[in-house]
């Protein structure tokens, strides 16, 4: 970072960090800057020129997420010329694509449709042309709607520089411009892993979450921050869920380490476990070694265990018990566990799997 | 954890995830990362993007070899004689940090004495890593000013696994890694909470935070806390009770959200012990093929579906919350626990997963100054002694946990089965990117079992070729302990002479091969080398 140098943002004179984007200073200021190619930890592209600015004695409105803020550099955010400009980008998006947002699933929660609203903005001046894309529809995961792709890049960036997967790129020139894996290949057919990060990072309905479609609009759901249950990264994530069942997941930004909002395809798509048929819904008891399992109460299945465990350490002594904690469970149950083995039954004969 | 515990005198990954993306090297052996942990793959490729060199050790290709500045491809199972090997050149060329060897370890001079005929010549001949391979990533491990070491089970599941680790240990050391930001020994644990399992006291010999049922002091303080007597003996480990359930001294297993009979090595084995049991009790989510065995199987909740803390692999503690209802009569782990125990007459009576975390930072002085309260802001790294105390981003800072660092001179033995006449393949397990474990959860998820719905024999080219065996080809894999068949999966991936299976799917159990030689400290299966025999099905 450089030095503490002083800039006048919106009439307003500030100290800010001399290696900061004027875009950065004005969100530390509390000023509100719209962006929609911008996202925090890639590359500043400057491709969606939505975030101009007014700066004094340049030559013309400046991209404020690109441009280092320098000395007694005068500001302004706010100007007719500024929303003018807004509003003609803008404009151009919408009418560039399908932006039905009747049948999108971001509705609610787009960024573009967000700042149609925020510039007040009726109908675009330009005719509609949808490009005519198909939709990709043909896995189990993300859904792409290219019709809805504003060419911001940020899966692009997404994929290159969070994740590194290095699947998305762009691919031909002007109004044919799209983004894809190599090939011009689906998803599925690509070396595209599902991270999912694509999906997270954009603003728009182009690409979703496959799973969530239908299952609940943006201001329905319930959103509970929890850890993974894979792998012992332990990514901060959020789970969305409506009428009893997770719809969604996404990675959580707000508390950074250790995964800074990403996510691997187990946490974003491994979840249909929890709500699937199969799940065990009532203690069993098999009374004789070779009878069926047969549905018990809670209280029958403690007080079959807890006679057999007690007539057991009775003739053979607590060594003869032993019991396997989990790694898979949580810090409480496994210091309940062991506890139990060595206070209740009295053995130390206590392990997991940590080994396996 | 054995290994590093004996070393540094705490076994845990000594530093912290975000530190891999600023560190000016990654060595990363056995750890398939961005399969496995891919959000920390992400951060070491991202590292090397900006300049990070990476030297990975693998007997496979695995995807982190692309991003590699130098790939050592060893034999499996020689890892010791390849760390040998590195400790080799780089004292040979002076290149190890003097002054930190000096100021803060002991054992030098023996393993000087060691590694001496670990020449890289020496070492070409058993791993089979060339020998100007070997001195030019000795050369820049030794040079650069950070180097991270990461690790998984791909150093742990040998019978050598505590030897590998502790050699990891001598590396780092030797160049004055450990005990810096940036640095460091990072064993990646492959489950959730695998470091919390432990340090609860999830093993036989200690109580929570690593503290000996041997000592009589700690046991004396454990039994005050808890009101009960405590017996001074340590316990039996997983694979000891397994046996011991074989001989009929262990009459009955509880068994809490594991799946032996799918994890263990040689499964037929384990399934005569566990039937010999008079009483076996397992809660789980799903009817396992561990829980097919049991007396009683109890409907747990999920992840989702209760609150409480997950330690990840670099000691952070973090909270989850419950998000919806569990299914049916389902109850969290620690209320089953409690039930149980108090039909037995000991008392357990907790309102909520706070409270039951109120006790044990009690007893825990690691966690001690972690509460609910404060995790709501942010997960915190253990050692946090106090409530005032931020955590610890790195161990070892200017001092060991045991003083001083101690060197192990370790000389190379052999994995206990290698291909032969009738045998000629090598076998590794492992797991792949979108499944998990022993698959309970991850094959019943719709978009995982899309990308990749059945275990694969993936087989070297040349091999194929040998065997007129084609892709996607049906091929049985037969060791001395069992049979599985699988489609093959023709790739480079794999070494000539050698194959890969994972361990998710049940239909194809791949551990009906594995064969069960433990290391003798860490009491950890063979899971990286047999020998089997590949054919056409």
């Amino acid at each position: 970072m450089g030095n503490e140098i002083k800039i006048t943002l919106d009439g307003q004179e500030i100290s800010v960090d001399s290696g900061k984007t004027i875009l950065e200073c004005a969100c530390d200021n509390g000023i509100f800057i719209p962006t929609l190619c911008h996202y925090a930890k890639t590359t500043n592209v400057g491709a969606c020129r939505v975030c101009v600015v007014e700066v004094e004695n340049a030559r013309s409105l400046v991209a404020s997420c690109c441009m280092p803020v320098s000395p007694n550099m005068v500001v302004r955010t706010n100007t007719p010329a500024v929303r003018a400009a807004q509003k003609m980008i803008i404009e151009l998006l919408w009418a560039s694509g399908d932006h039905n947002c009747l049948t999108c699933e971001q509705n609610g929660q787009c960024e573009l449709q967000n700042l149609i609203y925020w510039l007040k903005l009726d109908q675009p001046r330009f005719e509609i042309k949808t490009p005519g894309y198909e939709m990709e529809e043909n896995n189990t995961m993300i859904s792409r709607d290219l019709n809805k792709c504003i060419l911001c890049g940020r899966c692009v960036r997404a994929c290159n520089e969070i994740q590194v997967n290095e699947v998305l790129d762009f691919a031909n020139r002007s109004s044919d411009a799209k983004v894809g894996p190599a090939f011009d290949e689906d998803y599925i057919h690509s070396s595209c892993v599902f991270c999912g990060e694509c999906a997270q990072v954009c603003p728009t309905g182009a690409i979703t979450l496959k799973q969530a479609k239908f299952a609940g609009r943006p201001w329905e759901l319930h959103k509970v921050k929890t850890t993974c249950t894979y792998c012992g990264v332990g990514c901060q994530m959020d789970l969305f869920t409506k009428d009893n069942k997770i719809v969604k997941v996404m990675g959580n930004r707000e508390y950074g380490q250790p995964n800074e909002g990403s996510l691997c395809v187990k946490g974003r798509f491994g979840m249909d476990f929890v709500a699937h048929p199969d799940r065990l819904k009532k203690p069993l008891i098999r009374y004789k070694k070779d009878d069926d399992f047969k549905e018990a109460t809670w209280d029958e299945a403690f007080k079959f265990i807890a006679d057999k465990l007690s007539k057991i350490k009775k003739e053979n002594g607590a060594d003869s018990i032993a019991g396997l904690a989990s790694a898979r469970c949580t810090n409480e149950e496994n210091y309940l566990f062991q506890k139990f083995m060595r206070a209740a039954i009295g053995t130390n004969n206590v392990d997991h799997c940590a080994r396996l | 954890m054995a290994g590093l515990a004996a070393t540094f005198g705490s076994g845990a990954m000594t530093n912290s995830i975000d530190e891999i993306e600023f560190t000016d090297l990654i060595l990363a052996t056995g750890t398939n990362t961005t399969e496995n942990h891919p959000v920390i793959g992400m951060k070491v490729k991202r590292a090397v993007k900006k300049g990070t060199k990476l030297i990975v050790i693998d007997p496979r290709e695995i995807d982190l070899v692309k991003y590699a500045d130098i790939w050592l491809r060893q034999n499996p199972g020689t890892d010791v004689a390849v760390i040998n090997g590195l400790l080799n050149v780089i004292i040979a060329e002076g290149l190890y940090a003097k002054e930190y060897v000096k100021d803060r370890t002991e054992g030098f001079d023996a393993l000087k004495k060691v590694v001496e005929k670990y020449t890289p010549a020496y070492v070409e001949k058993i791993s089979g890593v060339p020998a100007e391979d070997l001195k030019k990533a000795a050369r820049m491990y030794a040079k650069a000013v950070r180097a991270s070491i990461l690790y998984a089970m791909g150093i742990t599941q040998h019978i050598s696994g505590t030897d590998n680790v502790k050699s990891m240990a001598n590396l780092s050391m030797l160049c004055g890694n450990v005990g810096i930001e940036g640095g460091g020994v990072n064993p990646l644990r492959g489950q959730n909470n695998v470091q919390g399992a432990c340090d609860m006291g999830g093993l036989p010999n200690v109580y929570p935070a690593y503290q000996q049922v041997a000592n009589e002091d700690v046991r004396k303080k454990f039994e005050a806390a808890w009101n009960a007597q405590l017996s001074p003996k340590p316990g039996l480990t997983i694979m000891e009770m397994m046996d011991a359930a074989g001989r009929g001294t262990i009459k009955a297993i509880y068994i809490m959200g594991e799946n032996p009979m799918l994890s263990d090595p040689d499964l037929q084995h384990v399934k005569k012990e566990l039937q010999k049991l008079d009483l076996m009790i397992v809660q789980d989510l799903f009817m396992t093929e561990t829980a097919q065995l049991a007396d009683v199987v109890l409907p747990v909740a999920s992840f989702a579906e209760k609150d409480g803390t997950f330690s990840n692999t670099e000691r952070r503690v973090q909270r989850i919350r419950k998000a919806v209802n569990a299914p049916g009569e389902a109850k969290a782990d620690w209320e089953v626990i409690c039930g149980i125990s108090n039909k037995m007459g000991y008392a357990m009576n907790y309102a909520s997963a706070k409270e039951i975390f109120e006790e044990v930072v009690k007893v825990t002085p690691s966690y001690a100054g972690i509460s609910y309260e404060r995790l709501e802001k942010g997960g915190i790294q253990w050692p946090c002694p106090t409530p005032e105390h931020q955590g610890t981003k790195f161990l070892h800072k200017d001092k060991f946990s045991r003083g001083l660092g101690l060197f192990s001179a370790i000389e190379y033995i052999a994995p206990n089965e290698m291909p032969d006449k009738q045998y000629p393949f090598l076998l590794s397990t492992g797991r792949v990117l979108y499944h998990y474990h022993t698959g309970t959860m991850t094959t019943r998820s719709e978009g995982l079992s899309e990308r990749c719905p059945e275990s694969l024999v993936e087989i070297n080219p040349a091999d194929a070729e040998k065997m007129k065996i084609s892709e996607g080809q049906r091929v049985k894999v037969t060791s001395r302990r069992g049979t599985v068949e699988a489609k093959a999966s023709i790739t480079k991936k794999s070494a000539p002479g050698s194959i890969f299976m994972n361990f998710h799917f049940a239909d194809t159990s791949v551990n009906l091969l594995t064969n069960p030689a433990l290391d003798p400290i860490g009491k950890i299966p063979e899971y990286k080398v047999c020998a089997v025999k590949v054919e056409a099905a």
